[in-house]
């Protein structure tokens, strides 16, 4: 993946940006020494690695504000980091730019059960929001599966979403407000409690911006009270069109769960073998959550079974026990780590019309055998947003690019059937270059339009989303 | 002007000289001035696929063609958007792509979300008369800026929609509504956001100060399957039982008149008066009211949303100075409009921003030019 090449300029007044940076931050918040910037060096993109000028971690708003008008003023990028935990390279630095990490922005400030919002600094993790409105039966409800680890801040700006986004909607449909510095330090207030913006809804377009906009220090998020209960169901199919008509026949009759996950024979198998889950070994399997009371829940379940009876499944297995509920998501939930087990893999997150799903993993098939390279698929089918696992050799020299291509031709393959090249993780550097796939020339300018106004210098979260070609000219312009 | 398709409409975009005033139906009767330009044209459905709860429609397509087509499958827009004819006096067919411009959503907002949280993708003619698209057809889609966001509620001011695509809902097998008698604003609020902090998935949850029968009225809706449904307006009966005495509203045609009255503003239509449309945190919904000393207030949105019915020609945002939140005057003479900004100015910072955005899409100004201040 090419990267700008870093400006010498920039290199050589380091000490001096340090000297100032220093200025407005306690001492062991200025990260520079060359072994100590290392940490910061990649995302969850390890393929990509370089270590920044140097590492901030401020702890408010007001600190966010001065060091972004310190780099501001003396022309020097800034890549914005929440957990680091991102799957496209979204804070990978450039050797000129400064990181600056949200992770000890972690408090909650406000708490309002009536009016069921939360407020917090963004670098608190997703998992943690959730944790801090428990003791009343409330959660945030987007669930990235890194959410243990994962920051608000991140989550906005890759607009994540997660297993229950099927019900709940991700991150966008679930973000009030926002405290947001931008590059020059300017700090803005958009949203609030209230719902819906009373002018352009710039919170929209802020949300799954990658932090290219501005830095958002403090976030309005919406709470939700918890349901009564879950359950799940598991399904095998002998095949993935017959699967596929099962997913389309649920959603049409009226029921809503809050997952419906699909994983295909390589992952049943690759699962199995371990974490010995139990699941038949099959061509498709589903699990399909509902929530509610007991009752509310077998009211629910009574009518998913009976579509999934219609369609002759091999297996249909209802839980009676949160023991057995455990066992039927056991699966699903080491999947990655199953694949992991076997071999290095890369994951996609194309979304496609769930009407294509056969159709896709069919010629996914087909591209797996020409490039010699196994795939397992383990996705939200619900609502198309497809988790191809390509395995690979890291240590094979040439695996990565194979890899690299396969995974391309995936994902123009999500886009040529009335798709996108990422459901929830984000372009990063990791789709950047096959943006020209999804979008015209004009499309992209006027993405761009919209930084161009937020970030005039295009300084925040260099080379990312946009094709370096495409971006060149302003990037250029910029120094 | 009434292009017949999007190449058309770009060619009159490009080629105009001045100010372009866009309208769908004209249902909302907001005639900025310049050149109409209509989208009645761009009509019909692109695609519809039940299964995937996917539609694609051209924007100029009239919203209750769009609803019959759904319906046909049991399905619905779930944003539940309002109808403005009768609070506004206006005639014309409210048309989808004024749907998306204003972000129009009614009571289920508060729980399924507004109308931009359905939109999955917008093609738009920006004021270059460049065709551009956004988005797709897909439910889960973080590739690039999420401009559809920004085009939801531009009012037009950033480009002329030709089509957009929504995930759609199944309609619920059945509905209720618990309804609690006499009770006063502040007390309305807290039993709704009671409602909406239960587990039991209220869908609407509003307040009449003074509702059809001429006493205030507090509605609790809850949809689903019917089991369900029972269950939970049992449950809810019996946890709202403290703020008042609780009825229960099971007859379809009555639920839909009811919501339908709440949605469209009813009770406050037929008053003469300026309307006023402010959202709030809930619990500053009474807050509101007070400090305007209405004519007439409406509660939605648990007390979020604020319909207020004023004398006419006052500009009502200096009294609700230290509320956040943002207040639009939806209804008033021409000349009020003319001198009371239609949406809630903005702070400096913010309306740079916007000013960049609109200048960066519509370098000439000229669509619908004045609409949003």
């Amino acid at each position: 993946m090419e990267m700008p090449k870093p400006n010498p300029e920039l290199l050589a007044i380091k000490p001096t940006l340090v000297k100032k940076l220093q200025g407005v931050l306690p001492l062991d918040a200025v990260i520079h020494e060359e072994a100590e910037t290392r940490a910061y060096e990649c995302d969850a993109l390890t393929a990509y690695r370089c270590p920044p000028l140097a590492a901030v971690l401020p702890r408010n708003t007001e600190e966010v504000a001065a060091v972004l008008k310190i780099c501001h003023d003396m022309g020097v990028p800034v890549v914005p980091r929440g957990a680091g935990t991102s799957l496209a390279g979204g804070s990978l630095p450039t050797a000129d730019s400064v990181i600056l990490g949200v992770a000890r922005m972690n408090e909650v400030l406000e708490t309002d059960y009536d009016n069921r919002f939360i407020r917090v600094q963004t670098g608190r993790t997703n998992l943690s929001v959730s944790g801090a409105v428990e003791e009343e039966d409330f959660f945030y409800a987007p669930d990235p599966s890194s959410q243990l680890a994962c920051a608000i801040s991140g989550n906005i700006a890759m607009n994540s979403g997660g297993a229950h986004c099927l019900k709940y909607g991700v991150t966008t449909n679930n973000l009030l407000g926002v405290t947001m510095v931008q590059m020059d330090g300017t700090v803005v207030e958009i949203g609030g409690a209230h719902l819906d913006a009373g002018g352009l809804d710039l919170l929209g377009v802020i949300c799954g911006s990658e932090g290219q906009l501005g830095v958002v220090t403090e976030a309005t998020l919406r709470i939700l009270r918890k349901p009564e209960g879950a359950r799940p169901v598991l399904m095998g199919f002998d095949s993935n069109e017959v699967a596929g008509e099962c997913v389309s026949d649920i959603m049409k009759a009226g029921v809503l769960p809050v997952a419906i996950e699909f994983m295909d024979r390589p992952c049943i198998r690759a699962t199995e073998a371990f974490a010995g889950a139990g699941y038949p070994d099959c061509e498709a399997l589903l699990i399909v959550e509902v929530e509610g009371s007991d009752a509310e829940i077998t009211e629910q379940l009574d009518k998913i079974l009976a579509i999934a009876r219609s369609h002759n499944p091999v297996e249909l297995r209802e839980s009676t026990s949160a023991d057995e509920s455990a066992r039927i998501w056991l699966g699903r939930k080491s999947a990655f780590g199953a694949m992991g087990q076997i071999n290095d893999y890369m994951c996609l997150d194309g979304t496609i019309p769930v009407n294509q799903l056969p159709y896709v993993l069919r010629r996914i098939g087909e591209m797996s055998a020409e490039y010699g390279l196994g795939v397992g698929n383990v996705f939200h089918a619900g609502d198309g947003n497809m988790h191809p696992l390509i395995l690979f050799n890291a240590n094979k020299p040439g695996d990565l690019e194979k890899c690299e291509a396969f995974g391309a031709d995936i994902l123009n393959l999500c886009v040529e059937v009335g798709g996108c090249l990422t459901g929830e993780h984000g372009v990063g550097i990791e789709k950047r270059d096959l943006m020209v796939n999804q979008f015209t020339p004009e499309d992209m300018e006027a993405q761009m339009a919209v930084k161009d106004v937020f970030d005039p210098k295009w300084l925040l979260n260099p080379a990312k989303v946009f094709p370096l070609a495409t971006s060149e000219t302003r990037r250029i312009a910029a120094e | 002007m009434r292009p017949e398709t999007e190449a058309e409409l770009a060619e009159i975009i490009k080629g105009a000289d001045g100010p372009l005033s866009i309208r769908g139906g004209n249902s909302r009767s907001m005639a900025p001035a310049g050149a109409v330009l209509e989208t009645g044209g761009l009509s019909g459905v692109e695609l519809y696929e039940p299964g995937a709860l996917t539609l694609v429609v051209k924007a100029g397509t009239p919203v209750a063609e769009v609803e019959a087509l759904l319906a046909s499958e049991g399905q619905r827009l779930p944003f539940e958007p309002m109808d403005h004819r009768a609070l506004l006096g206006t005639t014309g067919e409210p048309t989808i792509g004024g749907l998306a411009a204003a972000n129009i959503s009614g009571p289920r907002r508060v729980q399924a979300g507004a109308c931009r949280d359905y939109m999955l993708g917008v093609r738009f003619v920006d004021g270059n008369g460049v065709v551009l698209k956004n988005g797709g057809r897909v439910m889960k889609n973080v590739t690039g800026y999420d401009l559809v966001k920004l085009m939801a509620g531009s009012y037009g001011t950033l480009g002329v929609l030709s089509e957009v695509s929504f995930k759609v809902l199944p309609q619920p097998e059945a509905a209720a509504t618990v309804l609690i008698d006499g009770l006063d604003d502040a007390t309305a609020v807290q039993a709704m956001s009671a409602a909406l902090g239960s587990p039991y998935d209220v869908t609407g949850a509003a307040h009449a100060p003074v509702g059809v029968d001429g006493t205030p009225v507090t509605m609790v809706r809850i949809e689903g399957f019917a089991g369900s449904v029972a269950y939970r307006t049992e449950q809810l009966q019996a946890q709202l039982g403290k703020f008042g005495d609780v009825r229960v509203e099971t007859n379809a045609v009555n639920l839909a008149a009811g919501w339908k009255w709440i949605r469209d503003v009813e009770g406050l239509a037929a008053q003469e008066g300026d309307v006023w449309r402010i959202s709030v945190k809930p619990s500053d919904g009474p807050r509101v009211a007070a400090a305007l000393n209405a004519r007439g207030v409406m509660y939605d949105w648990g007390g979020g949303l604020v319909w207020a019915l004023t004398d006419p020609g006052q500009d009502i945002r200096s009294l609700l100075a230290g509320i956040d939140g943002h207040a639009t005057l939806v209804r008033a003479s021409a000349e009020t409009k003319a001198q009371i900004a239609m949406l809630q100015p903005e702070p400096a910072p913010i309306a740079a921003l916007t000013a960049g955005i609109r200048q960066k899409y519509d370098p000439r100004g000229i669509l619908n030019t004045g609409l949003m201040g």
